[in-house]
């Protein structure tokens, strides 16, 4: 359980890291953040990377910030730093929530939410929370920077439409509206261990009915992503249980479920169906 | 010397002592076998396929590399049974042409670094001709299956069969025949210290210093020695700070062998640490079994009758010195637990497959046993729409000694009292009201109960009666007062966390009048320790407590015929405490320092009476005795997902006089995690090539602080005349128990879906698959 060998670099600034990624990617140069995803895999040899860049030592890339109308997120901000909510309102609590069913306490301390969305593990919680809330990606390299919707980053089982050369800098949430309604619910074998199946979701209550319902669902697919179907059920109805289960129904129809040895295309189903109306039994004031 | 003064004037034998053991681990103070240099590091090339013929082997120019072709001089591992149609089959130390499971060793690498041996091992090409792997028992009992071995026909490795006389006149006269087909999936103990060996040259002697994280030190050196060709005396085996073993560090590790071979031929030291894949592959596992049972009761819920048939997967090899025998034999002797059954019918096989070999693990055999017997008596209990407790009230032991239709003999026991003490503790009647009224806003509480016997303390006539060619049993221990006062037990026994030090330092204290804190245990390690077995099987404080004794009472005689003759008084007028020999009734006292300095630098005022120096030996080697509890599970199960969450656990056991409270509770503790986790999480799988899928700690899940509830602890002390200090064995207990009451209680809180979950581990995915083909599953919206 060693990895193979390897060289590292610790460029300063992100323009060092772009041009490290540059020369070094064809080489199957990769960018180590948290280390969290990368070096279990490195020790099993299952990757092999022959350069590693190291961006723990960038300045300012921790940052987490409001910038307009979004919460910024440097590419080096841990999962950690969202234990305590990082900005008053409704997106703050939402993360301070999501972010306790990630791992454990000193994994949290290491990973970063960037290096999530760039490793795209199906369960990932962040993953989970840029889909249903529209994250947008800020994506540097050499050849300048780009600005990706989160459904055109993500593209299955890690996988995520980064070029080789490609840095992921920072990451855009949403800042939400201030009467938004959030609920998350996820299913783990054990404490901190990958969800089997999550759900977030989001809506408003006007007059007393649902209306911009966001449904993500996670760790059933190949990736997060929202559910039209389910989100349909809800817009314009009073919350009530019969919503939810018709919800929690739509969500298990619409989802194409991965199966594995243990688990098989119903059971994930069934877990989606429960994930879902419990975030949405969550989501009530 | 110190003054021996703290003693309190009552016994040191049941007091919560701190355990001598924890300063040094919880410091980072522990000494491990990875901790230590060594010159060449060695990585283990392993079969990627679990069945098939070794062709070429293939090493880059230069690399330091071991193959069978190298080990021709050594002899397989081969342990013996002389009973239960045993069939002798060898394990080569690197497999030998043949590969019979994946992860098996084929080579192994050498170099100056660990990385380094790694990257090697990477370049080593072996070209393996693939053939058909048989995974399953049930498929390798099936006519015509490929054999493992050939000498082993049918693939059947041991086959036991008990059947008493008049047991089908018995079965006839059943009112009702109840059944379970159990299933029980593979495990692997998993010690947190994986396996690690360290073997040393020493060219001035010639001796070798095999470090490594073992239970049975003795045994290693002799069988590394055995298949070695080399003398006892050449080899020294340390055991040093060990971090936990259940069982898989009390197999024989052929990595041990070659690592000794090794050191001798390179005249060097070399060292191997096993990493978490291979410890999951290519250790050892358990449990893999299938077991169907059937009851005959009679009309009032009397078990009158038992007929089982256990099919136990035993992997590809034989473990030593147990054999692979030690599985199914155990479920034979015991599968009637702790229930009065006078006829019993049962074939137990063990099973060749191209698996990694099992190896005795916590508990052995009977926390499937239990879990399956414990189904019965659940499903008769429901059959008679009486509490489970009740059926069992009907069937437990309750006078001894008692004789068990497999011969087993249960001394003084409280079957029916922890029982009654668990009920009232969990206080039943009230559960059984919240868990209607529960199901009634649609939750489903479950209670289980389980209630067992542990066969812990034996020494070597209940080996010998499975007819092993080396019969472990009795343990020595030396016993020793220096002439600086300290005392230092020097113990055959190898504990690796059990605080065996501490609660054996409380039992000699207490006969011979010295503080526990100026007694020294030495163990692990094979040139200061007197031959022993090591620690396995609940035995280490039921025999090295008995050895200590005989060896503490001993020297207690010594002291006071040395105190009579300088006190000038009579021995019987003379007691020990807190450091001195005191003639009762008077102001005379005389410490034992002086008494012992005096046998050491002034033996010739005893006028030849008393031998020179204070050193005894104590040798103990009973019969066994029977510790017994009944354990308690409260689950809900979340009938959406068919997730069970355990709100609460407890504890009622007898396990004799309790040495020291707080240790004993910890081996409960411990013992019902794992239990735990056996019967909701941990399962090695293999898919149907053979290969592992639960290969890392994020696939075999053990459960985490946060998976293990409150454990709620009773103690009942039942003295027994099976053991002379009194104490009854708990190792295993803990473990037997709890994945019983775990599963009784899933199955209580499905009672309304009358589904039967009968394989553990009772992961969601096979709870929902059965309430799914209940048929009986509510759709309906609600509010949690
Ligand atoms: C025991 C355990 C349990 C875990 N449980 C969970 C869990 O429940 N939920 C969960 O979401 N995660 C879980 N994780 C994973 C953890 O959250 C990781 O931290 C996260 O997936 C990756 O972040 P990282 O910073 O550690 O990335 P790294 O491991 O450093 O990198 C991961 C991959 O992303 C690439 N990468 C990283 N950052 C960038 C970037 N800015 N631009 C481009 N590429 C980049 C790397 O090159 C690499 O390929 C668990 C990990 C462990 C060890």
């Amino acid at each position: 359980m060693k990895p193979a060998p390897f060289t590292r670099h610790v460029p300063k600034t992100i323009d060092e890291v772009v041009s490290a990624l540059a020369e070094f990617a064809p080489q199957d140069g990769r960018i180590l953040a948290g280390g969290q995803s990368l070096v279990p895999i490195m020790a099993f040899r299952m990757a092999r990377p022959t350069h590693l860049i190291d961006i723990n030592e960038v300045e300012g890339l921790d940052r987490i910030a409001i910038d307009g109308d979004y919460l910024s997120i440097g590419a080096r901000a841990r999962h950690g730093a969202f234990h305590k909510p990082v900005i008053d309102g409704v997106l703050g609590k939402l993360l301070a929530f999501v972010v306790s069913h990630i791992a454990h306490y000193p994994i949290r301390m290491r990973g970063t939410f960037c290096g999530s969305l760039a490793h795209a593990d199906p369960s990932s919680e962040w993953c989970l929370v840029a889909a249903t809330l529209g994250a947008q990606l800020v994506v540097k390299s050499v050849r300048g920077e780009r600005i990706v919707a989160v459904e055109d980053f993500l593209e299955g089982i890690m996988s995520t439409s980064l070029a080789e050369d490609e840095f992921l800098a920072e990451a855009r949430l949403p800042l939400l509206p201030a009467d938004t309604q959030f609920g998350f619910y996820e299913f783990s074998r054990r404490a901190g261990d990958f969800a089997m199946a999550a759900a977030l979701v989001t809506y408003r209550l006007v007059d007393g009915v649902i209306v911009d319902a966001h449904v993500g669902i996670g760790g059933a697919e190949d990736r997060p992503r929202r559910i039209a179907e389910a989100e349909a059920v809800l817009n314009g109805q009073a919350p009530s249980p019969d919503l939810f289960v018709a919800a929690g129904e739509a969500a298990a129809d619409a989802v194409e479920p991965l199966e594995d040895i243990l688990t098989t295309a119903e059971y994930r189903c069934d877990l989606v169906r429960a994930v879902t109306r419990r975030a949405l039994e969550r989501s009530l004031p | 010397m110190t003054a021996h003064t703290k003693g309190s004037g009552t016994t040191w034998v049941g007091r919560s002592l701190r355990r001598v053991e924890d300063p040094a681990l919880v410091t980072g103070q522990g000494r491990f076998t990875a901790d230590l240099p060594a010159v060449h590091w060695v990585r283990f090339v392993r079969s990627s396929v679990a069945a098939g013929t070794i062709g070429s082997i293939t090493a880059p120019d230069g690399a330091g590399i071991v193959t069978a072709a190298d080990l021709k001089s050594l002899k397989p591992i081969r342990p013996m049974l002389s009973k239960f149609n045993y069939v002798a089959v060898g394990q080569p130390i690197l497999a030998d042409g043949v590969v019979r499971f994946t992860g098996e060793a084929i080579a192994a690498v050498y170099a100056r670094g660990k990385d380094e041996a790694e990257d090697i091992a990477e370049l080593i090409e072996v070209e393996i001709a693939e053939t058909s792997p048989l995974i399953d028992a049930i498929d390798a009992l099936a006519d015509g299956a490929p054999l493992v071995h050939a000498e082993a026909t049918g693939n059947v490795i041991v086959e036991g069969r008990i059947v008493t006389p008049g047991f089908d006149e018995v079965w006839k006269t059943a009112h009702t025949i109840i059944r379970v087909d159990g299933r029980s999936r593979r495990q692997n103990a998993t010690p947190m210290e994986a396996r690690a060996g360290h073997a040393a040259f020493d060219a001035s002697t010639g001796r070798v210093t095999l470090t490594c994280t073992t239970q049975m030190p003795h045994l290693t050196r002799t069988a590394v020695c055995d298949i070695i060709g080399m003398p006892e005396s050449d080899l020294r085996v340390v055991a040093p700070d060990v971090g936990g073993g259940f069982g898989q560090k009390m197999s024989l590790a052929p990595e041990y062998v070659l690592l000794v071979w090794l050191a001798r031929k390179l005249r060097s030291s070399v060292a191997w640490t096993e990493d978490r894949r291979e410890n999951l592959i290519a250790s050892f596992h358990s449990r893999d079994q299938h077991v169907e049972l059937e009851g005959a009761f009679d009309k009032g819920g009397k078990l009158l009758a038992l007929r089982g048939d256990i099919v136990a997967n035993v992997g590809a090899y034989s473990c030593f010195p147990t054999t692979s025998g030690v599985e199914p034999l155990m479920a034979l002797a015991e599968l009637p637990g702790p229930y009065d059954v006078r006829a019993y019918h049962c074939r137990s096989r063990g099973v060749l497959t191209h698996t990694c070999p099992m190896a005795p693990y916590r508990g052995v055999s009977r926390p499937v046993i239990t879990f399956v017997l414990e189904r019965l008596m659940d499903k008769a209990a429901a059959f008679f729409a009486i509490e489970p407790t009740e059926l069992r009230r009907r069937n437990l032991i309750d006078t001894f000694p008692y004789t068990s239709a497999t011969g087993l003999v249960f001394d003084d026991g409280s079957y029916k009292a922890t029982m009654e003490m668990a009920i009232a503790a969990i206080d039943l009647r009230s559960f059984r009201k919240q868990q209607q009224t529960a199901r009634e806003n649609g939750r489903y509480l479950g209670i289980g109960f389980a209630t067992f016997s542990e066969r812990t303390g034996y020494g070597t006539p209940a080996f010998a009666a499975r007819g092993m060619a080396i019969s472990p049993g009795f343990e020595t221990v030396h016993l020793s007062i220096d002439p600086s006062g300290f005392v230092e037990a020097r113990i055959g026994s190898s504990p690796h966390g059990q605080g065996l030090r501490t609660s054996l330092a409380q039992i000699i204290a207490d006969e011979i009048g010295i503080d526990p804190e100026f007694i020294k245990v030495v163990h692990g390690d094979t040139d200061r320790s007197p031959y022993g077995w090591g620690t396995f099987a609940s035995r280490s404080l039921v025999l090295s407590g008995g050895a200590s004794l005989i060896a503490a009472q001993k020297i207690r005689a010594k002291l006071v015929k040395m105190a009579g003759h300088m006190l000038e008084a009579a021995p019987e007028d003379i007691t020990l405490q807190a450091g001195s020999a005191h003639v009762i009734g008077t102001d005379r006292s005389i410490t034992i320092a002086t008494l012992v300095r005096a046998a050491y630098h002034q033996v010739h005022i005893f006028n030849g009476e008393i031998e020179p120096g204070m050193t005894e030996t104590g040798t103990y080697d009973p019969s066994g005795t029977f510790s017994n509890a009944c354990h308690v599970a409260l689950v809900e199960v979340d009938i959406d997902t068919g997730r069970v969450e355990m709100k609460k656990f407890l504890v009622a056991e007898d396990a004799g006089l309790i040495i020291n409270p707080m240790i004993a509770d910890g081996q409960v503790h411990g013992g019902v995690a794992q239990g735990i986790g056996n019967a909701l999480l941990e399962e090695i799988i293999y898919d149907e090539t053979g290969n592992i899928l639960s290969s890392t700690l994020a696939d075999f899940l053990p459960p985490t602080s946060r998976e293990i509830p409150e454990i709620e602890l009773h103690h009942i002390e039942t003295l027994t005349g099976n053991s002379i200090t009194k104490a009854k064995g708990l190792g295993e207990g803990g473990a037997i128990g709890a994945p019983a009451a775990v599963i009784s209680a899933i199955n209580d809180a499905l009672s309304p879906f009358g589904v039967s979950i009968d394989e553990m581990p009772a992961t969601p995915q096979r709870i929902r698959a059965a309430l799914r083909s209940s048929g009986k599953l509510p759709s309906h919206g609600r509010f949690a």
